[in-house]
């Protein structure tokens, strides 16, 4: 006997295209056009932030940093989905998701300079820290959506990981622990392209990453991860559907930049690639839509680049007349303070070790 | 050839793949970018895609295939691109390379080599500066090495791919470029298991390693000490013979390494020389190493790890005593 035991697909959806364009059968009902230019504006916002940050790092004051830009719709567009109090687990350069929930800006800042007070998150925001090591905060984004069905929070959790972190142990283990306790979690695949220098192809033998999901029984779907609109809908969709378990999503999008400050693209891509890429961008498409229904022009345009411009001055600012207290690394490491780590404090200070 | 740490070790790796047709280098972005260090450059476009392997984003699956490509008689040369993400694949070293010789009775063994860059003092983000030596060397089964120059890092990784078992080969960020050294063209040796006298004198003994050794150095060649300076350079299986000649001989003794202090290969150390050489002592050793607690982002790095004035005041505590 042989008989068909698994029967998968997955779909892939669109509603803005390149050129603005709408595809209405889609478009969702309670999107209206004041959502649609806060879209916008916290796209812009979310580059300009960007942009800042590199320039701040090429001049020495910031540490090494890893650019978002051409991934503004995925993380804009998932990050207004969510409802107040929903919760997200980023990974390390979901920057428009802190700005988007409302992350103070000199506190971004201040991660991005290299101290753990811009890991201060106020409770509204709803985020976790930045996490480094690849993958490894999914299955605490498993724990948290656990902990709201515990407690019956009615909250919803979106963790972050890109196409490099679905190769790892990690991102497999917390989709099947979603799956198997129905977890009121949303894995949002941030799917750039490239894990630094490892394109998509390399990464995985699978023909979409959102299949991954088939193997742990959640709900999957594929989306233009440019499109800013495709991206809120696939997350509001799962949010609505979060009773019936988890779904993966996997957003379509491209890193621009390099992975980091510290990598040189140029090795290993080509600038072809780029530029068919750059003819897809998130922000641009949405541009042309408002204009095209008589809701942005080239005074909105100037009036935002320089409200944002200054609170970003002023954010970066105030990060950099923070004043670290080296006592501070001490005091951060258990619920009291060890005798012995005490006494390790006390000599450094006596012997004024770091003047 | 003049040449910095980077270039040692790219130079080694070119030597070992060319002589053993069994060896194979794998990592996250190893290929073309020729790793995010640079040290495995070229080398795909010399010995091809299927002997410099570009892997996908996996540590455990990285070290565990390793394993496996070990026990069926290649030569696996794993790159781990920080030490802060080996630790994803630690099941794998602690279970299995670790484990695999002793399970068998030496009938299936685990020649490889993982090689990962650590240490801090470069204002890295967190997880790319920790030192996590002490966490391999806790398990007997598994060779770890550190250099802290450039002729070490070549002959070292040349002696390693020749061991018959799994060796950690630790390379410390922050000395990859710091300095260049004149070393041979060809393949040499450099033993594992066997301390470097860095420099010898007769008032105090410095016992070190990795990311210390040159800030050592400057310290006693600005104070004018007459001190032995004993590089340890392999951290398991210790030489203990050159560390307890070297305290007999001067009496005093500092531990420099920039892991935390407190449960560090300093306290093993410590504790050889107290066990064999406690009589010859003249002063109590003084161990200087990080705080105990986790390495800190970069803006409070320089409060973390060891600097001078805190060498500095050890040994001035060690001589006064």
């Amino acid at each position: 006997m042989r008989q068909r035991v698994f029967d998968g697909y997955v779909d892939y959806i669109q509603i803005m295209d390149e050129n603005g364009n709408i595809d209405s059968s889609l478009y969702p009902k309670d999107l209206g056009d004041v959502d649609i230019v806060n879209m916008y504006r916290n796209m812009s916002f979310a580059r300009a932030l960007d942009a800042k940050s590199l320039s701040l790092q090429r001049q020495g004051r910031a540490v090494t940093y890893a650019p978002l830009v051409g991934e503004e719709a995925t993380q804009i567009g998932s990050a207004m989905a969510l409802r107040k109090g929903d919760l997200f687990m980023p990974n390390f350069r979901q920057h428009g998701v802190f700005l988007s929930r409302g992350m103070p800006l000199d506190l971004f800042f201040l991660y991005w300079r290299g101290f753990e007070e811009g890991n201060i998150i106020p409770e509204e925001v709803g985020g976790f820290p930045v996490c480094v090591p690849v993958g490894s905060q999914m299955p605490h984004a498993a724990g948290v959506a656990f902990a709201q069905k515990y407690t019956k929070s009615g909250k919803v959790v979106i963790g972050y990981v890109g196409d490099g972190g679905t190769s790892e142990g990690d991102f497999y283990e917390s989709i099947n622990f979603a799956g198997v306790f129905k977890l009121p979690l949303i894995c949002l695949i941030e799917n750039n392209q490239w894990a630094i220098s490892i394109p998509r192809s390399m990464q995985s033998a699978a023909q979409t990453l959102a299949q991954k999901g088939f193997a742990a029984g959640i709900n999957v779907i594929q989306v233009d991860g440019n499109d800013v609109i495709a991206v809120y809908k696939a997350v509001k969709d799962a949010i609505l559907n979060i009773e019936n378990g988890p779904t993966l999503i996997e957003c379509m999008t491209y890193r621009m930049s390099m992975h980091t400050t510290s990598d040189d693209p140029s090795k290993y891509r080509s600038d072809d690639e780029v530029a068919k890429w750059k003819a897809k961008d998130p922000i641009e498409r949405v541009r042309k839509y408002l204009i095209s229904k008589s809701l942005w022009n080239d005074n909105l345009e100037a009036q935002m680049r320089d409200a944002q411009s200054k609170a970003i001055d002023s954010a970066v600012e105030k990060a950099e007349s923070f004043k670290p207290n080296p006592n501070s690394i001490f005091d951060n490491v258990y619920s009291y303070m060890p005798t012995a780590l005490k006494e390790e404090l006390d000599e450094a200070v006596a012997n004024n070790f770091y003047q | 050839m003049n040449t910095n740490m980077v270039g040692a070790l790219n130079n080694a790796l070119d030597i070992i793949m060319s002589n053993n047709s069994n060896a194979v280098i794998l990592g996250e972005d190893i290929g073309k970018d020729g790793g995010v260090f640079r040290v495995t450059d070229n080398l795909q476009s010399k010995f091809g895609a299927n002997r410099v392997i570009d892997t996908p984003l996996a540590e455990s699956a990285i070290i565990g295939a390793s394993i496996g490509m070990a026990i069926s008689g290649m030569l696996p040369i794993a790159e781990i691109q920080f030490a802060g993400f080996m630790y994803m694949g630690y099941d794998q070293i602690i279970n299995h390379a670790a484990r695999y010789r002793s399970r068998s009775r030496s009938k299936f063994t685990v020649p490889m080599i993982i090689r990962t860059p650590v240490s801090g003092g470069v204002r890295t983000l967190e997880h790319h500066s920790d030192s996590p030596e002490i966490y391999y060397s806790h398990v007997g089964g598994i060779i770890v090495v550190e250099p802290s120059n450039p002729y070490d890092a070549k002959g070292l990784l040349i002696r390693a791919s020749k061991m018959k078992d799994p060796v950690i080969f630790l390379e410390p960020t922050k000395l990859y470029r710091l300095f260049k050294q004149e070393i041979p063209d060809d393949s040499y040796d450099v033993p594992i298991g066997k301390a470097s006298l860095v420099e010898e004198g007769d008032k105090l003994s410095i016992i070190t390693f990795g990311t210390m050794v040159p800030l050592v150095k400057s310290i006693v060649a600005k104070r004018h000490l007459s001190a032995d300076i004993v590089d340890i350079r392999t951290i398991n299986p210790l030489d203990t013979a050159t560390i307890i000649e070297s305290a007999k001989k001067t009496g005093r003794v500092v531990i420099v390494h920039e892991a935390q202090t407190s449960f560090g290969v300093g306290a093993e150390i410590s504790a050889r020389i107290a066990e064999n050489a406690i009589f010859e002592l003249q002063a109590p050793i003084v161990r200087v190493g990080s705080h105990s607690l986790p390495y800190p982002f970069p803006g409070y790095e320089n409060y973390y790890i060891p600097n001078e004035i805190k060498i500095s005041k050890a040994i001035d505590k060690v001589l006064s005593a």
